[in-house]
């Protein structure tokens, strides 16, 4: 494994360069004022991609087995589950009515 | 007999078990994994936070933190994840004094960064951001209640993450202290890149944190 990748190394100053311009891009994004949405995908877009660039090169992991590569990206897909299986939980309706009730069913049983 | 002739006919194939240099490898990504998670499930955490709490029951970030000294730390870390795979690059060369100066470049990465992150902690809680409250200035004469949430979310993910800083440094530490004393070889550094991993990921954490809490 450790001497897979030993002479064929990625150009780092490269990867470093474009580290660089993607954090300069992202604050480039996320100062001016516009669709919330819009400005959400673009800086995650720009974040996964800088995360790419990190794992894929500087922890080596396309000099490593795919396998490797498979169980590492196994638990970046559960946390986008998670956030997805969330979203049911953040409609401020059912938040609402949850936090209303419970105080009224309380009286009612006090009432009783 | 046919056993060897299996063994001959699959050797292209055959993946060798794990060696100690691997198994270290292997046990340090099993736990980034681990780690990732615990990472995931606080940032996932937070978006619920602030996805319940709507868009006028939450002070835009940017009003609170400033970007500009978290850019730099950003492209702080950045340049010590380079130091790092130079340092890697160095030993797998054979040069150990050149390893030991990316080692400490390294080391010295990671110190600014904690020194510039207790710097921030120490501004924003005399702003009056705290575990219950949320700067006044901020506030703009609303009264948000769903705000509170952002100093307990904020202290707890950025938190987490420097004393991954933290633990990383004294890591580094302690491979440069075997580095001085000669333990590391063209032929031996599987320790060296071990560490290296574990200071990429601190590294991509922060990517996640910076662009989660900071900026958007």
């Amino acid at each position: 494994m450790a001497q897979d990748g030993h002479d064929k190394h990625p150009r780092y100053i490269l990867i470093f360069i474009w580290l660089a311009i993607l954090t300069a891009i992202e604050i480039g994004v996320a100062i001016p004022e516009y669709s919330v949405v819009l400005k959400a995908i673009l800086l995650i877009g720009l974040a996964c991609g800088k995360a790419y660039l990190v794992a894929a090169y500087f922890m080596h992991l396309k000099l490593e087995k795919r396998t490797l590569a498979a169980i590492v990206i196994t638990p970046f897909l559960i946390c986008v589950f998670l956030v997805i299986m969330l979203i049911p939980d953040l409609t401020s309706d059912s938040r609402h009515e949850g936090i209303e009730k419970s105080p009224a069913e309380v009286v009612n049983t006090s009432d009783h | 007999m046919e056993e060897a002739t299996t063994l001959d006919h699959s050797e292209d194939v055959y993946e060798p078990s794990l060696t100690p240099d691997s198994l270290g490898k292997l046990g340090m990504w099993i736990f980034l994994i681990g780690d990732t998670m615990s990472f995931g499930a606080l940032l996932a955490a937070y978006a619920a936070i602030r996805a319940g709490a709507g868009v006028i029951g939450w002070v835009p970030p940017s009003d609170i933190l400033g970007i500009e000294l978290t850019a730099f730390m950003t492209f702080l870390l950045i340049c010590s994840s380079v130091t790092m795979v130079k340092a890697l690059e160095s030993i797998q060369k054979g040069n150990v004094s050149r390893m030991c100066t990316f080692l400490g470049l390294t080391i010295l990465g990671g110190v600014i960064f904690l020194g510039l992150q207790a710097y921030e902690w120490y501004h924003l809680i005399h702003e009056g951001l705290t575990l219950t409250g949320i700067p006044e200035h901020s506030l703009k004469g609303a009264a948000i209640s769903g705000s509170t949430l952002f100093g307990p979310t904020f202290y707890t993910i950025t938190g987490f993450h420097g004393l991954h800083v933290t633990g990383g440094v004294i890591y580094l530490i302690v491979i440069l202290i075997h580095g001085l004393r000669g333990r590391y070889t063209a032929d031996f550094n599987h320790e060296v890149e071990i560490v290296g991993l574990y200071w990429h990921f601190v590294d991509l954490i922060w990517i996640m944190v910076f662009t989660f809490i900071y900026l958007l």
